[in-house]
């Protein structure tokens, strides 16, 4: 049902753009650049990531590695899809992980029933995911505000209970969900590889490309993921620019006149909460796939709640903003936490042995194991100052570098006009 | 019958929590409005405020005993606490035996400052913000809080005892006519319980009878006639939030011998109190507390062999289901008004 809205919105735009300006894509001025930039951003993003040559002291910092790229992708996919219901809807959903756990444990048991290939289980884990959400959506969408958030964060957490204990013939319970060699595996074919694969082509194969004292590692797995977030984004550009992205932004605007002007809110509501959990669904299924293994704490509520700190650090409502927020908090969990005391030596070594100290001190709660003390105190600070995201703050900079260029009175003022509106 | 009783008796001490927890929420949200995300964390430093007065009163000393020699027969070294070197030693010792009790009196004043702080350098920029914007300030303001403890007192539950008296179980049955050994029931949690009832009672007499408690009762009606009528509402909402504040971590700190606090019980408690306050009714103390202590004692229930026997899993989600099924037929919840959170 949904995938008819939105391919009948999409078709619309189509219709109405190729008239106006004929576009790329269906795509029009801006966001064709933008799509661009994610294009490239994301198919580079082995180079990007790698700055720093090999043994010197800030290649602890590169983030080029298969496995935390791949996190940053599909987790970019999760905030995407979860923005299309909070950032254009205003609903707050606290239990998109259910989601995520119901596509990794579907894409398992495909991987169980027939074999390694991606393609079933990824199938398996939106359709499911999408049912899942229908079913929850429905109900939790009777209620609005503080009532949905909650009613969506006791969904999760009774799916979370039931899948830690009544349902462990399903998902294993505490060992978490995984292949086993005595499972049937019914469509293998001799010769296919041991581990999830892509018609033949392993999700674990690297090729590894050395420039000077630089290593680049070119994962298929990665690129598998991050084509299917190039797609997501895709989506998501021509949601957001269809009739149909239009009504959810009246859902959050003015709910009360939508429903005087003779719309009812609800199935455009469910359709986006739906929307959201196949991309939370397909984001899970990801992720069983790069690692086949599904574990229920991946449902828990604070796994929702990350979800809703990468959407709101990157910016709610904006295109690129989620992807952005994923990025920096998985950026975060994995190298920030690994700065111990001996690096911060190292860093403020050039200074006086008191003063080094001293600094060693201060910074040492805020890195390491207390990375969560500085997201934190990140994500208050950008909720109070900075409601839009760091895509908010990328704008005000650039808003800055404007006025200085043309420092005309006149186009200040209109700056300032802009930015009031 | 015995049985019953007993489910009940075995709800109520969770209960008594969720009600504190629930109060406080529903206090704070009833006069200013906010959905306060980080009302978990401060029941959580209520009981670290147990932990660290039980340190202080137990700080030591240490002498060298030249008369006695331990197992390598060096000189022993001795551990005498301050306390028992200034106030005698058997004053001293049923000082640091009592350190919980005690740190009721050392907790409300620090919970009264971290609320006061709390209001007046952030909630109070967040009043005319959506709640959607207040549930995350404060969720951040959670992690930044139990981000702290943790650096201080490190991640592992540091068990904190009752005194000596309240220590073991009692035959409660008998006192009310059952066979003896049916009901065996921890003394510790009666006095718990007893504790929740008075500081709800409190609470409930202060909004009651006290002049404050009127004006307030009159600015959650209608704040802006309040405010028209030449009372300073607002510093009255602040101290309400410190009193809220204080409530929740009274009930951390009397919860400490229960459970050994840890830096994240807070979040463990903030999403079954949130539950309990929608299920209750937003805005409506007595709704708070009743449904406080009905998901308590049905929890208890649910976690029967009885009944997991008849539905499996129920201990784990019976507090959920019954916030969907509350939530669906009963918007308002139990005891809720008309109005409140209906955007």
């Amino acid at each position: 049902m949904t995938d008819q809205t939105q391919h009948t919105a999409a078709g619309a735009t189509t219709n109405r753009e190729s008239r106006s300006t004929g576009g790329f894509l269906g795509l029009k001025g801006r966001d064709v650049t933008l799509m661009i930039v994610v294009l490239i951003l994301t198919m580079a993003a082995p180079i990007i990531l790698n700055p720093f040559p090999q043994g010197s002291s800030l290649a602890q910092f590169n983030a080029g590695y298969p496995d935390l790229m791949q996190r940053f992708v599909i987790f970019g996919i999760l905030a995407i899809g979860f923005n299309i219901l909070f950032g254009l809807t205003g609903y707050l959903s606290f239990g998109h992980a259910a989601f995520l756990g119901v596509g990794s444990y579907s894409t398992v048991w495909m991987f169980k029933l027939l074999n390694y290939n991606v393609l079933p289980g990824l199938v398996l884990a939106v359709i499911v995911a999408a049912l899942f959400s229908l079913l929850i959506g429905y109900i939790s969408l009777r209620r609005s505000g503080i009532y949905f958030s909650i009613l969506t964060l006791a969904f999760a957490q009774m799916s979370f209970a039931l899948a830690y204990s009544v349902l462990t013939p399903i998902t294993n319970g505490e060992t978490g969900l995984q292949v086993y060699t005595s499972d049937p595996q019914w469509l293998r074919a001799a010769g296919s590889p041991d581990m999830p694969h892509l018609f033949g082509i392993t999700m674990r194969a690297t090729e590894t490309v050395r420039v000077g004292g630089w290593s680049f590692d070119f994962n298929f797995g990665y690129y598998f993921c991050a084509v299917v977030m190039v797609l997501a984004f895709y989506m998501a550009i021509r949601i957001f620019r269809s009739p149909f992205g239009m009504m959810l932004r009246a859902v959050k605007s003015n709910q009360q006149r939508m429903n005087y002007t003779g719309l009812n809110p609800r199935p455009y509501t469910l359709a986006a909460f739906v929307i959201s959990g196949m991309y939370a669904g397909l984001a899970g299924g990801l992720m069983a796939s790069m690692d086949p293994l599904a574990g229920a704490e991946r449902m828990q509520w604070t796994a929702s709640g990350e979800i809703v700190l990468m959407t709101i650090l990157g910016g709610a409502g904006t295109l690129i903003g989620p992807v952005l927020g994923a990025g920096l908090i998985k950026y975060f969990e994995n190298i920030f936490s690994k700065i111990n005391d001996g690096v911060l030596h190292q860093w403020f070594a050039f200074m006086p042995d008191g003063i080094e100290n001293a600094l060693v001190t201060i910074v040492h709660p805020f890195v390491g194991k207390g990375w969560h003390l500085t997201l934190g105190l990140m994500f208050m600070l950008i909720v109070c100052f900075l409601p839009g995201g760091l895509v908010e703050g990328g704008k005000r900079i650039a808003t800055v570098f404007r006025r200085d260029r043309k420092s005309g009175p006149v186009e200040q003022q209109a700056a300032q006009k802009r930015n009031a509106e | 019958m015995d049985a019953i009783f007993l489910q009940i008796l075995n709800g109520l001490d969770k209960g008594s929590a969720y009600a504190l927890i629930a109060l406080g929420l529903t206090l704070i949200f009833g006069t200013l409005g906010v959905v306060n995300f980080a009302h978990g964390a401060l029941f959580m430093i209520g009981a670290f405020c147990a932990v660290t007065l039980s340190r202080i009163l137990s700080a030591s000393f240490i002498t060298i005993d030249e008369t006695r020699t331990d197992f390598l027969g060096n000189p022993m070294e001795v551990q005498t606490p301050y306390a028992e070197a200034w106030f005698g030693p058997e004053i001293g010792a049923s000082i640091i035996d009592w350190a919980v009790p005690l740190s009721i009196l050392f907790a409300i004043p620090v919970m009264l400052l971290v609320g006061f702080i709390m209001e007046r350098g952030l909630i109070k920029y967040f009043y005319k913000r959506p709640h959607a914007d207040q549930i995350l300030v404060t969720f951040g303001l959670a992690i930044v809080l139990q981000e702290v403890i943790k650096y201080f007192y490190g991640a592992n539950p540091i068990p904190t005892p009752a005194p000596e008296v309240f220590r073991g179980s009692m035959d409660f049955g008998v006192m009310l006519g059952f066979d003896p050994n049916v009901i065996i029931y921890p003394i510790w949690r009666l006095v718990y319980f007893l504790f929740s009832l008075s500081i709800i009672a409190a609470v409930f007499g202060f909004l009651q009878f006290t002049t404050f408690g009127m004006v307030v009762r009159a600015g959650m009606a209608d704040r802006e006639t309040v405010g028209i009528l030449g009372i300073d509402i607002d510093k009255r909402f602040t101290i309400m939030f410190g009193i809220a504040a204080a409530v929740a971590g009274l009930a951390g700190v009397m919860y400490t011998p229960i459970n050994p606090p840890n830096y994240h019980m807070g979040m463990d408690f903030l999403v079954l109190s949130f539950v309990v306050v929608v299920v209750g009714g937003m805005g409506s103390l007595p709704g708070a507390v009743l449904a406080g202590f009905l998901l308590g004692i049905l929890e208890s229930f649910a976690s029967t062999t009885w009944a997991i026997g008849l539905v499996p899993g129920i201990n784990q989600i019976i507090i959920y289901l019954v916030a969907i099924v509350v939530l669906l037929t009963r918007p308002r919840g139990l005891l809720g008004r008309k109005g409140v959170m209906e955007e």
